[in-house]
């Protein structure tokens, strides 16, 4: 998806969705808590969590959200990449000090939903999300990178 | 030279209209000078003491004439008619106006440049060797492999909020003429079994806690460096520390965990994304590797120099090193004038050098990281004409590598992050040793105005490290550093002094190391010989 859905949850939150799937309204609970049981299926990872633990769980998540607590820590966008590099389908929420620049750096890392904590503008995300016609590298979303178009 | 294809052309042309809309939308209010911050840092633009500066990117320091024009057009028509050369081989213009920027971003992309992540914690300027396709010792060209990581590096989407900023140097030769030791992550490309690959070192740096980059892969070849690259990079924005930004360079990382545990973890990552298919095909590099295919070169052209004229003749033997080809040889041209400011020229002299460059030089010109110009390409019978030419433009010091050839940073005269003045200490340095240098040799003297360590103190011969104490300037002087392939880092003497008491303190120093050297000895190699204690006895008594 080009543009984003905006959502309303339950909790009162705005989202902005790149899927077009049913929100997942269950509560993220933290890593260590989901870790210590077997049946939730959102979780929440600090900055500092290593995403890795997760991957063993994959097939029974449906949402994991990546807090982001100043838009300078940049943690969060490893962590997406390695989820989605081992296959997670899911929704990958971006959360927290989210900036609408950062936006499209973090769709390229595999985020398809972001819950920033001041609502950015929609005219400048549309903006900036159409402004590069062509990455340089691979990442994890499914835009084809120049040398792949140079040489097919 | 590489030239930009239309992929290439897009993706700078969209950075510059990205950035006209972020300054709009911080000239308007709808972004916190907090916001703005880290997206201007990442196109190079700084708030000084006294105006904006602005870093306009030169990839491992190659650039052509028109490039080169365009440097000097926007000195002339943006500055105040000069730029200035920095040791990781860009330019940077001291007094931008903001509402400015995205124009002379405009204009620099119809040249195919730009000032994409010359500041910022992101991927910086990937550095290469100054004399690159040129030199007699390289297996290869390095530059292909740097545009390879330049492209790589470019808006990558996840390090672009690392913990710190990120140098990456490439060299090919054995002799380091790009301090390729002391970055982030240094490679040196070498042959094996005939084949084409790198050796990467990692950690190394400057700044307040300097240390020299450890091996971390003894050999890895094209097809996959930048799964390589990206594995030592996630490693690092995973586990770089944020707590402390005097703790955040990955040369922290690699000391506090052990360059093994550092290892062990980049190799655990690159088993997991090596066959992700992230690395770009071997033709992308065989493209690239075309277009550095040298210069068509005289073949007769007479390998011999009239050096009858005294004063270019002393110039030749100090300034011109020995080219690949028979018949050629590499300038290099001093922006280090005694009593000049180190790596500054006015607009008038980058067109002089582009000029050169043009019509003598295969139109290619460099920085190099000791912010000199190089022409690496110069038919020996036309040396003198060029040497005629930098002489009436005020450009033909004959210093490379001598004690006037000094890198300073801008000091406490430009930024705010300095404690003492830099550019009159270097001013006050030439001036005294002006007579005397050629005597004392190889002499690599280095001048940071604050412990973050832009010029390089560590890695001089000679360096010099401003300190603020109790309100007034000091100098603390440091001995035996070396950014070359030898490289180590410098120690200090002992208590600092002020400005003219650390000249007679160098001077004092050269005096013992002509009383103390063997044969032809350095004075690096003196110092090495001989230890501290000789020095500290000539400069304190």
């Amino acid at each position: 998806m080009v543009e984003p859905i905006t959502v309303n949850t339950h909790a009162g939150a705005t989202l902005l969705r790149f899927r077009d799937d049913v929100v997942h309204d269950e509560p993220a609970v933290t890593l260590d808590a989901f870790l210590g049981q077997t049946n939730a299926t959102a979780v929440r990872l600090e900055a500092g969590d290593d995403a890795r633990e997760l991957l063993p769980h994959l097939g029974q998540i449906a949402l994991v959200e990546i807090s982001f607590p100043t838009f300078r820590d940049g943690r969060g966008y490893s962590a997406a990449r390695i989820l989605r590099e081992a296959g997670f389908q899911g929704e990958l929420r971006a959360a927290g000090d989210v900036l609408v620049d950062q936006i499209p750096p973090m769709r390229r890392c595999g985020f398809d939903s972001f819950a920033p904590e001041k609502p950015v503008d929609a005219a400048t995300l549309t903006k900036l999300l159409a402004l590069y016609p062509q990455p340089y590298q691979k990442a994890a979303d499914a835009r084809v990178p120049v040398w792949k178009l140079r040489h097919g | 030279m590489y030239a930009y294809d239309e992929y290439d052309q897009s993706i700078v042309d969209a950075r510059v209209e990205e950035f006209r809309d972020q300054v709009e939308r911080r000239l308007s209010g709808a972004m916190t000078e907090d916001q703005f911050k880290p997206l201007r840092l990442m196109n190079g633009l700084y708030l000084q003491l006294h105006a904006y500066m602005l870093r306009v990117a030169v990839p491992y320091g190659t650039l052509d004439s028109r490039q080169m024009r365009m440097l000097g057009h926007i000195a002339r028509k943006y500055d105040r008619g000069y730029g200035h050369f920095t040791t990781r081989q860009n330019i940077q213009y001291n007094w931008i106006k903001l509402a400015d920027a995205p124009d002379i971003l405009a204009e620099l992309a119809t040249v195919q440049m730009h000032a994409i992540q010359t500041s910022g914690n992101c991927i910086r300027n990937i550095s290469s060797d100054q004399f690159a396709g040129a030199a007699a010792d390289e297996v290869a060209d390095p530059r292909p492999w740097a545009e390879l990581l330049r492209q790589w590096s470019t808006f990558h989407p996840e390090f672009t909020y690392l913990p710190r900023k990120f140098k990456i140097a490439v060299i090919a030769a054995d002799e380091d003429r790009a301090a390729m030791r002391l970055h982030d992550i240094g490679i040196q490309l070498l042959k094996r079994d005939g084949v084409l690959g790198a050796k990467i070192f990692v950690g190394g740096g400057m700044g307040r806690t300097p240390m020299i980059a450890h091996e971390v892969k003894d050999f890895i070849t094209a097809d996959h460096l930048m799964s390589y690259l990206e594995a030592c990079l996630r490693v690092y924005n995973r586990y770089g520390r944020r707590d402390n930004i005097y703790k955040a360079r990955i040369k922290i990382l690699l000391h506090e965990i052990g360059v093994d545990a550092y290892r062990d973890q980049v190799e655990a990552e690159f088993a997991a994304i090596r066959d992700l298919g992230l690395d770009p095909p071997l033709a992308e590099l065989a493209r690239i590797t075309a277009m550095f295919g040298g210069p068509d070169f005289d073949r007769n052209a007479p390998d011999i120099v009239d050096r009858s004229d005294p004063d270019f003749a002393v110039w030749l033997d100090q300034n011109v090193a020995a080219h690949k080809q028979p018949g050629h040889a590499i300038v290099t041209i001093s922006l280090k004038p005694i009593g000049g400011i180190p790596g500054d020229a006015s607009a008038d002299q980058i067109d002089l050098m582009a000029d050169l460059a043009e019509r003598y030089g295969h139109d290619e010109l460099r920085v190099t990281h000791a912010q000199n110009i190089v022409l690496p390409h110069i038919r020996k019978a036309d040396l003198y004409a060029i040497w005629t030419a930098l002489r009436d433009a005020g450009l033909a010091e004959a210093n490379l590598d001598l004690i006037s050839d000094i890198i300073a940073c801008p000091g406490l005269d430009y930024c705010s992050l300095a404690n003492a003045r830099s550019i009159p200490l270097a001013q006050k340095i030439g001036e005294r040793f002006a007579g005397r240098q050629r005597e004392l040799g190889e002499l690599k003297l280095k001048i940071s105005g604050c412990i973050n360590a832009c010029g390089h103190h560590h890695a001089g011969h000679i360096g010099i490290l401003g300190v603020d104490k109790k309100g007034t300037e000091n100098y603390q002087l440091l001995l035996g550093g070396s950014g070359a392939e030898d490289v180590s880092l410098g120690k200090i003497t002992g208590p600092g002094f002020d400005e003219d008491g650390v000249v007679d303190a160098i001077e004092r120093v050269t005096d013992r190391y002509v009383e103390l050297r063997e044969a032809d000895e350095r004075f690096l190699d003196t110092y090495r010989r001989v230890g501290m204690q000789p020095f500290k006895e000539a400069i304190y008594g």
